[in-house]
Parts: C-alpha cells; sequence; structure tokens
C-alpha cells in the first residue's frame, strides 16, 4: 500500500484529502465528524475579526444545476464567513486539534484590509494550536461588497501586502486562497509569492447565477423574489480549475510554489489529476455536501491503488507529473495525424456521429442504407467530435497514422518528425528551422 | 359467498373482493414525474432513429422524449398524437418489445431500451388530464364521410377526416365505441375506463357525430352508405371467430375467447364474473394470453394455455409470454386437441402432439376442463356485400383504396401491415389523408 500522508509545507496529515473551508468546517461538530470519517484535514470555515459576527440570508443559501438522475454537478452558494462568535470558533478550534494532534488543521481569515486588523486576528488564531492560516481572497459574493474576499484577491498589490502582514505577525505557514475572478491566476499568485507566503490554494468560487426562475423572473437561489450571483462549485467547475492550477504549475516565475488544489473534487481520481498538475494536496467541499463525508474512504482506497499501481510510494512521487507536458498550442505537433475509427462490433448505431460530422464538422462520416457508420479518410481531421458524443465508450478511436502513410485529405505523406507552428511555412512569424 | 380456487365448475367469487382490485389494477403504473425524466434522459436523441422507423405510425419518438426531459410533456403528446390520434391506447397496449423498444439502440447497447411505451403514456396522460385537445379543424369542406366501426381504425381515419374539414359519421354495431379498444383488450390494460374517455377526448375535435347498434348488413348495406355519403371508410374489424370444426365443440363451459374477454371489460362487478376452476385456453396469440391471464386473475385454480407449434411461432410476444408465466398460466406447445369429452358440459379436452409442420405424433394426453377458451383466431365477417377480397380480407391498395370506386377499408378488415391497434391507426390515418385528397383534387 502507499503511503498517503503528506507534508505540505511543513504541515502533516495521513492523507492529502482535505475539507475547504465552507459549510462543512463551520463547526467543533462536523469537524469532528470528518476527522472521524478518515478526511486528512480541514480548513476551518473563515473566521472574520472580533465584534458582532456577519448574518446570513433567512432563506435559501444555494442553487444547482443537475445531470440526469438529479445527479449535482454544480453548486452555487451565497454563504458568507461564519456567523457564530470568534471566541466560540476558537475554542471548539483549541479542543479539535487537541484531540486531533495529527490531522491538518488551518485557520481561515478574512479582516479588512489594515495591518492591525490582521495583526490582531492572527495571535488570537495562534493561540488554538492550529497548522496554519489561509487568507481568504476569494469569496466572490457578500464579502466583496465590503472590500473582502475576492475585492482583495483580484488586486494584486493588496495579495502581497496582506500576505506581507501575515508572515510578519506569525510563524505559521500562510496559504493564499485565489479567486478565480480573475483574467490571469497568475497575477495573484505572483503577488503571493512575492508577499512570501508558503503556498497558493486555488480555485475560490466563481461568480454565477445557476438559473434564472421562469416565473418570477428572478435569479436562483431566489429570496424574497430576488436572487444576488452567488459561488460556483462542484464537479463543473473541475476543469476551470485543473487549467488555473497547470498555469501556475508551469510558469518559471512561480516554479515550486506549493498549490493546494481545489475545485469539484469529488472521486480519487479527481484529486491524482490535480496532484499531476502539481497539486501538492487537495480541498474537497461540494462533493462532501452532496454525499456525506464516507466518500473520503473510496479517495483514500482509489488514491493507494493508483499510487501502488504506477509504482509510486509516496503521494510526492505523483505531484507535477504531467506539468511537463503541458505546453503552448503552438508547441503541438502538427506532424501528428490520426483519423477516426469506429468499432463496428462496438457500435450500437444511433448515428450521433454521424449527426455530429455532417450537420456541425467535417462530412467525414457515411452512413449506408443499414446504419453501418464508416468514417471517410478524404475528409476526416481528427477533430474527436465523433468520439465526445458517441454513447459507447471506447467504440470510436482516434488511431495515429504511421509514418510514410499517405494523409489521403491531404495528400502528403505522413512524417514522424516533429514539427509545429513555430516552424510552419504558414506562420508568418516563424523562425528558421535549426 | 365462500367460494375458492378449488371449488369446481364455473363459479363466481373464487376470490377475496380485494384480491380483484389488485389484480385487475393497472399492470403499469403511469411514470411519476422524477421517473419520466430518468427515462427520458437514457435517450440518445439518435440520428434518423430506428424506433421511428419501426413505428407503424412513425411517430418523433426521440423529439418527444427530448421534450418530456426539457419539462414540457403536453408538446411531447402533441407530437405523439399528430402521427397517432390513439398514442394514449398505443402506449399501454402495443408490443413495444416487437416495435420501437426492440429497434432502440440501447436494446443493442444493454438489452434495456429506453421506456418509450411509458413514456409516451407519460406524456399523453398529462395533456388527456388537463382536458386539452391540441388539434382544430380546418375550414368546412362540405364533404361527408361515413366510418364504419368506432374502432382504431374508424377513429383514427374519422379524426382526420374531421381535421380537415370534412363532417363525418362513424356507425358501430356495439353499445359503446372504441372497438377492440373497449371490447378487447385485457382489462388491466387500459384501466378506469380508458378507452371511454380516450374517445370522448378524440372527439372533442368536433365534426363527428357517432351512431352505435349500427351493423353493415343488419341496419344498413354498404350500398345505401356511399349512396348517402361522399365517401366511406371501412374499419370493421374481424367480426367473426375461427371455429375448432370438432365434436363437442357445443358442450357447455365451451365459448370464444373474444366474448370472455369482453364480458369482462364491461363488466361492473368482477366478484360476480363466473370463471371455470381448470381452464384451457386453445391458441398462441394476444387474444390467447389475454383470456388465460384474465382467468387466472379471476381466481382459476389451473390454467393452460396450449397451442399447436413450438413456442416461437406464438404470435404473442415473448413479453406476454413470460406476462401469462408469471400469473401462473402454463404453457403447452406442439398440441393440438382432437377431442372433447364430457356429458353436456366439457370435463377433459384431448390433445395429440404435433410437430412444427403440425404432423400428428399418435401421442396423446388430457388436461382437466371445466372451461374452454377458443382463441384461434377471427375472421373477416362476410355476411354483407363488401369490396372485393383477397384471401380472407378485404383487398386495400396504396392508402386503403378498395376495388370498389369511393370506398376505403383500414385496420384489421383490410390486408397489410399486422392485426395492431397501432397499424389500425395508421392505415385509418392514412386512408383518410387519401379520402381527403381524393375529394378535395
Amino acid at each position: 500500500m502507499a503511503n498517503l500522508e503528506t507534508n505540505f509545507i511543513g504541515i502533516r496529515s495521513p492523507n492529502p484529502f482535505w475539507l475547504a473551508s465552507a459549510p462543512p468546517t463551520d463547526k467543533e461538530y462536523n469537524v469532528r465528524r470528518a476527522f472521524e470519517a478518515g478526511w486528512g484535514g480541514v480548513v476551518w470555515k473563515t473566521l472574520g475579526e472580533e465584534g458582532p459576527p456577519v448574518v446570513n440570508v433567512n432563506g435559501p443559501r444555494y442553487g444547482a444545476i443537475w445531470g440526469a438522475d438529479r445527479r449535482l454537478l454544480g453548486l452555487n452558494n451565497i454563504e458568507l464567513i461564519t456567523d457564530r462568535p470568534l471566541q466560540t470558533n476558537l475554542d471548539e478550534m483549541t479542543r479539535v486539534k487537541r484531540d486531533y494532534p495529527d490531522h491538518a488543521l488551518i485557520a481561515s481569515l478574512m479582516v479588512p484590509v489594515n495591518e492591525d486588523s490582521w495583526k490582531s486576528i492572527l495571535a488570537r488564531v495562534i493561540e488554538t494550536g492550529c497548522d496554519g492560516v489561509e487568507l481568504n481572497f476569494g469569496c466572490p459574493h457578500g464579502m466583496s461588497e465590503r472590500g473582502m474576499g475576492s475585492a482583495v484577491g483580484q488586486v494584486p498589490e493588496y495579495v502581497q501586502q496582506v500576505t506581507e502582514w501575515c508572515k510578519k505577525h506569525s510563524d505559521l505557514p500562510v496559504i493564499v486562497k485565489l479567486t478565480p475572478n480573475i483574467a490571469d491566476i497568475r497575477k495573484p499568485a505572483q503577488a503571493a509569492k512575492d508577499g512570501g507566503a508558503d503556498a497558493v490554494s486555488l480555485i475560490n468560487t466563481i461568480n454565477s447565477i445557476t438559473s434564472v426562475d421562469l416565473d418570477m423572473f428572478s435569479p436562483e437561489p431566489m429570496i424574497d423574489g430576488k436572487g444576488a450571483h452567488g459561488g460556483y462549485c462542484g464537479p463543473a467547475v473541475k476543469p476551470i480549475a485543473l487549467n488555473m492550477v497547470a498555469e501556475i504549475s508551469r510558469s518559471p516565475d512561480l516554479a515550486g510554489l506549493p498549490i493546494s488544489g481545489i475545485g469539484g473534487v469529488t472521486t480519487w481520481r479527481d484529486a491524482a489529476e490535480f496532484i499531476a498538475l502539481g497539486a501538492g494536496n487537495v480541498q474537497v467541499c461540494t462533493a462532501a455536501m452532496t454525499y456525506g463525508f464516507k466518500i473520503v474512504q473510496e479517495m483514500i482506497s482509489g488514491l493507494s491503488q493508483y499510487l501502488d499501481e504506477k509504482g509510486m510510494a509516496s503521494v510526492d512521487e505523483l505531484v507535477g507529473r504531467a506539468v511537463p507536458n503541458v505546453v503552448n498550442w503552438q508547441d503541438l505537433n502538427l506532424n501528428y495525424i490520426s483519423k477516426a475509427r469506429i468499432d463496428q462490433d462496438a457500435c450500437i448505431k444511433c448515428g450521433r456521429c454521424y449527426a455530429a460530422c455532417e450537420d456541425t464538422s467535417h462530412q467525414a462520416i457515411s452512413m449506408s442504407e443499414d446504419r453501418v457508420f464508416e468514417v471517410i479518410d478524404a475528409e476526416c481531421v481528427a477533430c474527436n467530435l465523433c468520439v465526445n458524443v458517441c454513447p459507447v465508450e471506447g467504440c470510436i478511436t482516434m488511431e495515429r497514422l504511421p509514418a510514410g502513410e499517405v494523409d489521403p485529405r491531404t495528400g502528403t505523406t505522413v512524417s514522424d518528425d516533429y514539427a509545429n507552428w513555430t516552424t510552419h511555412p504558414n506562420n508568418p512569424m516563424r523562425c528558421a528551422a535549426e | 359467498m365462500s367460494e375458492t380456487a378449488l371449488t369446481p365448475g364455473i363459479v363466481a367469487g373464487r376470490l377475496d373482493a380485494p384480491a380483484y382490485d389488485e389484480n385487475f389494477g393497472d399492470l403499469h403504473p403511469r411514470l411519476d414525474e422524477h421517473e419520466a425524466l430518468v427515462a427520458a434522459d437514457r435517450c440518445y436523441f439518435c440520428h434518423d432513429a430506428p424506433c421511428i422507423t419501426a413505428c407503424p405510425t412513425a411517430i418523433d419518438i426521440p423529439l418527444f422524449i427530448r421534450q418530456i426531459a426539457t419539462g414540457t410533456p403536453e408538446a411531447a403528446a402533441e407530437t405523439i398524437l399528430e402521427q397517432n390520434i390513439l398514442g394514449g391506447m398505443c402506449a399501454r397496449v402495443c408490443p413495444t418489445e416487437t416495435l420501437c423498444e426492440e429497434a432502440c439502440v440501447r436494446e443493442a447497447a444493454e438489452g434495456k431500451p429506453v421506456l418509450i411505451g411509458q413514456l409516451q403514456r407519460y406524456a399523453t396522460d398529462t395533456l388527456m388530464d388537463a382536458g386539452t385537445h391540441p388539434f382544430s379543424r380546418a375550414a368546412p369542406t362540405g364533404k361527408h364521410v361515413a366510418v364504419v366501426g368506432a374502432g382504431p381504425a374508424g377513429l383514427a381515419c374519422a379524426h382526420r377526416l374531421a381535421m380537415k374539414g370534412h363532417e363525418v359519421t362513424i356507425f358501430d354495431g356495439h353499445d359503446k365505441p372504441g372497438g377492440l379498444n373497449e371490447y378487447g383488450i385485457a382489462a388491466y390494460k387500459a384501466v378506469d375506463s380508458f378507452a371511454e374517455r380516450e374517445v370522448d377526448w378524440l372527439l372533442k375535435i368536433g365534426g363527428i357525430s357517432i351512431e352505435t347498434g349500427k351493423r353493415l348488413g343488419r341496419e344498413m348495406t354498404l350500398a345505401e352508405l356511399a349512396g348517402a355519403h361522399d365517401a366511406v371508410f371501412l374499419g370493421i374489424g374481424l367480426g367473426g371467430v375461427n371455429a375448432l370444426s370438432m365434436d363437442g365443440e357445443d358442450k357447455d363451459g365451451i365459448r370464444d375467447a373474444v366474448d370472455f374477454i369482453a364480458e369482462l371489460r364491461q363488466a361492473s362487478d368482477l366478484k360476480a364474473l363466473p370463471i371455470g376452476r381448470d381452464v384451457v385456453v386453445i391458441g398462441g396469440g394476444m387474444t390467447a394470453v389475454d383470456a388465460a391471464v384474465q382467468a387466472k386473475l379471476l381466481g382459476a385454480l389451473n390454467v393452460s394455455l396450449v397451442y399447436r407449434r413450438g413456442r416461437e411461432r406464438m404470435n404473442a410476444s415473448a413479453y406476454e409470454q413470460d406476462l401469462a408465466a408469471s400469473k401462473g398460466v402454463r404453457i403447452i406447445t406442439n398440441a393440438q386437441p382432437v377431442a372433447i369429452h364430457g356429458n353436456g358440459a366439457v370435463r377433459e379436452v384431448e390433445f395429440e402432439y404435433t410437430d412444427d409442420s403440425l404432423t400428428p405424433t399418435g401421442q396423446t394426453f388430457r388436461l382437466a376442463a371445466d372451461q374452454v377458451f377458443k382463441a384461434i383466431g377471427q375472421t373477416l365477417d362476410a355476411a354483407s356485400a363488401l369490396p372485393a377480397l383477397e384471401g380472407r380480407k378485404i383487398r386495400v391498395t396504396g392508402a386503403g383504396r378498395t376495388e370498389s370506386n369511393g370506398i376505403w377499408a383500414g385496420g384489421d378488415c383490410a390486408t397489410g401491415g399486422d392485426d395492431l391497434t397501432v397499424t389500425a391507426v395508421a392505415e385509418g390515418r392514412d386512408a383518410a389523408e387519401d379520402i381527403h385528397a381524393s375529394l378535395m383534387g
């Protein structure tokens, strides 16, 4: 069995599966249940400054979109930071950390952008014995209207400034949580690094309206006939999160900056993908809110089995393994030529490949009277749409033409030399081949 | 009443009252909304879908299922009904396992087709429950068409003609319209007077009047009808039944399965309906299965369905055979009746085993029987003058044109197509289009 124990910026946890700062980590009761269920770490629900706590709406806090059989694909929330008194949270954190010394406990923080506020809350938080702090520069709703959350995360100078204060006023590891509601995720990540952050975590939720009530003409979730944009999360955001993680991982300027991956992690496989793109661990919220804490058992067994199958002894060996293969478009091999191939034995004759190709693509699939679908190599550009719409996994595949064969579409002989856009004759900006 | 399944003879009240309700309840209860959404989501929205080709009425099945999936079952119903105005009944009685669902690509993929029949019912029930009728009539044409037979073919023809602006009078020999939908289908397939409600709903189009108790050759002749109308459509079904043609066929306890099925359908109190203890059904089609299953559901102790050829030759689908078996009907194949024993009333039926080419083997056996239902096929009632026949049916070409000018025919009485409700609907509809073209041309 692979060892799932991780050491993320000096914080040890029995496995790389942490619960993200969110409703599941708002109280001692929940967090104890999470640790008992097997979660390796918890980022406590974001704490605000001393004083009267924030208040939440008293109507719906969540909206959702669903797939088949009402499978929850995306969740949107308008909940704010913890609405319980600061001292209550601190007392609970202290007790939990005392009882679970081997599990990671991180304090998530969000206070106004002035040094005293941050200095003050850090002093209180250190007393709990927590393993680190996460700076919530991500929440896109509610708190951002008050100049906190994503309102900070969208301004790299603020990110750097607050990070510097936190490093100055505590010895705790500092994780900066990034908002995806920004054009280039590398900018705030760079700011965090420049401010001395030990790590970044991403993504926080994405600005969203999940749906519109077509009778009330209000966004969902609807409160008394009105709706406000909320933060979107869950399986639907994973592709966006993976890309942002990869952008940081492969940036030369940000090389080596530890990443805690967040965004739609639902299974061990999702977690492995984040880790392969450079995350040192992952944080989970929506999957736990959908299915309960028990899912971590599948994550643990699945990741462990995968690492064993790959001959990897620890999670560290997986971290970043896919990063070298994330490249710019111009680096892709234009001499890699493939064609769709349809396995006639597997085909169930639904014709979706035909409709997709005929109506919306390259007219590269023929259909016979008796519903036999075949690829026309002279038209196929290997776009992969037929593979994507085929309901039978493995029925249509993309197969590379071997070197020396003539591509019937272009009439050129396939070469196994690597050649990309930078040297292509059609590129006015091409550089001379070396 | 203290009768039980063990009481010999043909007696009523073999079961407790609640058992009748349970046995004759809906065979497949309507899908609820969530079930419908889950079932609809399984449809792949195939290109030029095989299920459409397999449907005799060519309903655009992927479209109506997508309309269900997107929360508009009323629109789905309209998609169904514009091709098949009796889509509600067809959703209940179609042998979907040999039509659309057999062709479904998910049958090929997983052996589990999309539940097309049940989704069709979900859509049509939703629309009919709302009491709306989505079709309207064209401007009056001044033409008047006679439709003979208020079964599926006649009703479909009449509705389409009414839509086109023609006046239609339907004549039917029974007390109620509906034909086999009303009199000839197992009760558990069309509960809560569905056949009657469907006819009422269909007539909302307007322009259709129905005269019941009027049978061709009894109250009227074809020549009279043709003379008094601009066109005539014959959807008279198969009113006759085949006989065993053997000694003892007239003994007490022996009757036609179609009569038993009709009596059961019209019975107001199933507990008062007598049934034998040892029931033998002779035949291998849907009628035989409907009779056998309902005999069992009425409390018969032993019900045997005996068919003269092999199981694969039975007209009843594999699904119907399995239904019968699951209800406790014993299916015996490769055996044909050779003698009926009993003094006055039937006591035993003697069968001889036959091979698939009906060659007798000389080996016989006897089944105890206090009631025997004959279900060996229906035949055209040709007592009155009809257009030219081909074999035992009215010869039609194209969209139901008979050899007689101005007279069309469709459904079971006419050549071409299987004897199915859905086929009858298609033929009635298509004949109406042809009549319209002919009258307005």
